[in-house]
């Protein structure tokens, strides 16, 4: 029946069309993940020779110099970053994480899907939006209340706008993984909706919340467009009778303002403050990887 | 609780007063805070269009369409700066896109061992993380010298071409939208990977089964099938670009000239913010937030497309 069956061989002939285009694709692939690669460890290796070149403990210590003078450092800068932070996280860790147990908890599907669409067209929002919107609302409300105008205070809401989303996702998915066993037992024993999520719920997902929150922080620190305008920026010490109202001073824009002068010495206090923010990104994102690794 | 085990029937009591309405604020607490993470959405909106209202009442539609930016006269328009975010983000993305499908391919197939892998998918999610400042230091002070050599040699062998006519001056759009590409191809690798990696496994099992070469599995099997998410990442990227602010500021050369060129300095609207900003007064702040309304405007059309492709394909 089967005579005028091909006898051809199973294995694909090596010099045929379609594996030559298989093996010149593979090829094509592996040059693309080399295209990708050769930038990050171009911008990594290059941060890390210039930065350390550069740093040493007066850094830390050291307001920025003059022009043209050596040795100094942005002690303030750190301060100030750390500020601004502060007051985003304050602002955004309260209201991201009480909104994402709203999601989880107890809202119908309709309301959560719209907010959920809101919180991810909101982290879609161009961070020099974010400080477009901060100047309007706190800048321009301190020049009305005559307490000042740019301010730590307009730093701080801009990196809480983007840190928002970032949060409510991340709280979002820690606690829809916690199991519904937990919320079941306790709200068997009589435990009101309140004690069930402050008491099971949210303790059970707060390594991945914390962890979530830390990398929203560690994104933030290196948010430069919205502090542009919003915290402007400083060469002296926060005066800390009045910390919230004056020019703040941030890394970020500490590397912006001394990469594009000309004076080498600023160039280099720039590489020193990129290596600072790299390495808090790049240290915050391993903890984070390690974490979510040990509970997985 | 353990106070009433004597009188056990009677201990099963209803809630308290007080415990009901806790329960109920708890309840209502959350879903205000809820509501206002979509509220700021809207509060943002809101907010730039009152502070650009001035500009609107005086240039109207055609802010958009002409050439002035000139703070001395108070007469703006911001046809520059909106080319611009769309050009570099163009060059960008034309970049990006097939470099990072590429490798989002060799990221989710089994070219590489797992932990390679594993130490590859990080190091792209790392390059994602690293502030743009840092991207815009790195550009000013390596790619700008490496693209101007490559520049000055495009300049004097296509210089009849629109696009190379001008001699490199260093910054301009060509170093934007290279370090746009390298900043965007995070973000559309690791979607794009994502997307390949939801296909399920059948589909693929399938096509080798049939006798399909790997590559032909990739391209007539994976790719069509993750189609919606690779489309949904590449949005998300475009997105990404036009707001992207800081290293394109460091390294666009700001000029608010409009030039079919890639090598001359140019200007994009969140450069223009980023540049003036902090120095205007007047009218000027009401014409940069306008401008500012305009890109808002642009990404919120961007990134509202991408989210409905992927809530399509979540359901499918």
């Amino acid at each position: 029946m089967n005579t005028d069956f091909p006898e051809r061989s199973l294995s694909r002939a090596p010099m045929s069309g379609r594996t030559l285009f298989n093996t010149a694709m593979t090829g094509i692939a592996f040059l693309c993940g080399a295209l990708a690669l050769l930038p990050l460890l171009a911008v990594l290796s290059y941060v890390i020779i210039k930065g350390f070149s550069s740093l040493n403990l007066s850094i830390f210590t050291e307001l920025p110099p003059a022009p043209l003078r050596q040795g100094g450092g942005f002690g303030n800068a750190i301060l100030g970053t750390i500020l601004m932070v502060g007051i985003g996280a304050l602002i955004s860790i309260p209201l991201g994480v009480i909104a994402a147990i709203y999601l989880t908890e107890f809202s119908s599907g309709k309301i959560s899907r719209w907010i959920r669409f809101a919180t991810n067209v909101l982290s879609g929002v161009p961070s020099i939006i974010a400080g477009v919107f901060a100047y309007g609302v706190v800048v321009l409300t301190l020049v009305k209340l005559n307490l000042g105008s740019y301010s730590a205070l307009g730093g701080g809401f801009a990196l809480a706008i983007l840190m928002l989303p970032i949060i409510v996702r991340t709280t979002d998915e820690a606690l829809q993984l916690v199991s519904q066993d937990l919320r079941q037992a306790s709200v068997g024993l009589g435990a009101t909706n309140f004690q069930t999520v402050t008491q099971v719920v949210l303790p059970a997902a707060l390594p991945a919340i914390v962890t979530g929150s830390t990398l929203s922080i560690a994104r933030a620190a290196g948010e430069t467009a919205p502090l542009l305008f919003t915290a402007l920026f400083s060469s002296f010490w926060i005066d800390w009778r009045n910390p919230l109202f004056q020019p703040t001073a941030s890394l970020a824009v500490l590397v912006y303002n001394f990469a594009i002068s000309p004076f080498k010495n600023w160039q280099s206090l720039a590489w020193a403050a990129s290596l600072i923010l790299v390495l808090m990104v790049l240290i915050t994102s391993i903890i984070a990887r390690w974490a979510t690794r040990q509970k997985a | 609780m353990a106070t009433n085990s004597q009188n056990l029937p009677s201990a099963i009591k209803s809630r308290s007063e007080a415990e009901k309405s806790i329960d109920r604020g708890f309840i209502w607490l959350t879903r205000i805070f809820a509501l206002a993470i979509a509220g700021i959405l809207l509060w943002i909106a809101v907010q730039v269009t009152i502070a650009a209202w001035p500009a609107i009442q005086q240039f109207g539609a055609g802010f958009l369409t002409k050439r002035t930016w000139n703070p001395v006269n108070d007469d703006y328009g911001v046809l520059a700066p909106v080319y611009g975010t769309i050009v570099s983000s163009f060059i960008g993305l034309l970049l990006a896109v097939p470099i990072g499908v590429g490798t989002a391919v060799l990221l989710s197939e089994d070219f590489l061992p797992v932990k390679v892998r594993t130490v590859l998918v990080f190091l792209v999610e790392l390059l994602a993380a690293i502030p743009s400042v840092v991207y815009g230091v790195w550009g000013i002070f390596v790619l700008v010298p490496i693209l101007s050599n490559l520049g000055r040699w495009l300049n004097s062998t296509l210089g009849w071409l629109p696009i190379f006519s001008t001699a490199p001056t260093g910054p301009g759009m060509l170093p934007a939208g290279v370090i746009l590409a390298i900043m965007t191809l995070p973000i559309i690798t690791a979607i794009s990977r994502d997307a390949l990696i939801s296909v399920p496994p059948s589909l693929r099992q399938a096509s080798l089964g049939l006798g399909a070469t790997r590559w032909e599995t990739i391209f007539q099997v994976l790719i069509p099938s993750a189609f919606s998410g690779i489309v949904s990442a590449v949005m998300l990227a475009l997105g990404r670009a036009m707001g992207e602010t800081m290293a394109v500021t460091m390294l666009i050369g700001n000029s608010n000239n409009l030039s079919a060129s890639l090598l001359a300095p140019a200007n994009t609207i969140s450069s223009l913010l980023a540049n003036q900003f902090s120095e205007a007064s007047g009218l000027q702040v009401a014409a940069l937030m306008y401008a500012a309304l305009v890109l808002f405007i642009l990404t919120l059309i961007v990134n509202i497309l991408a989210e409905l492709i992927v809530i399509r394909v979540k359901r499918i």
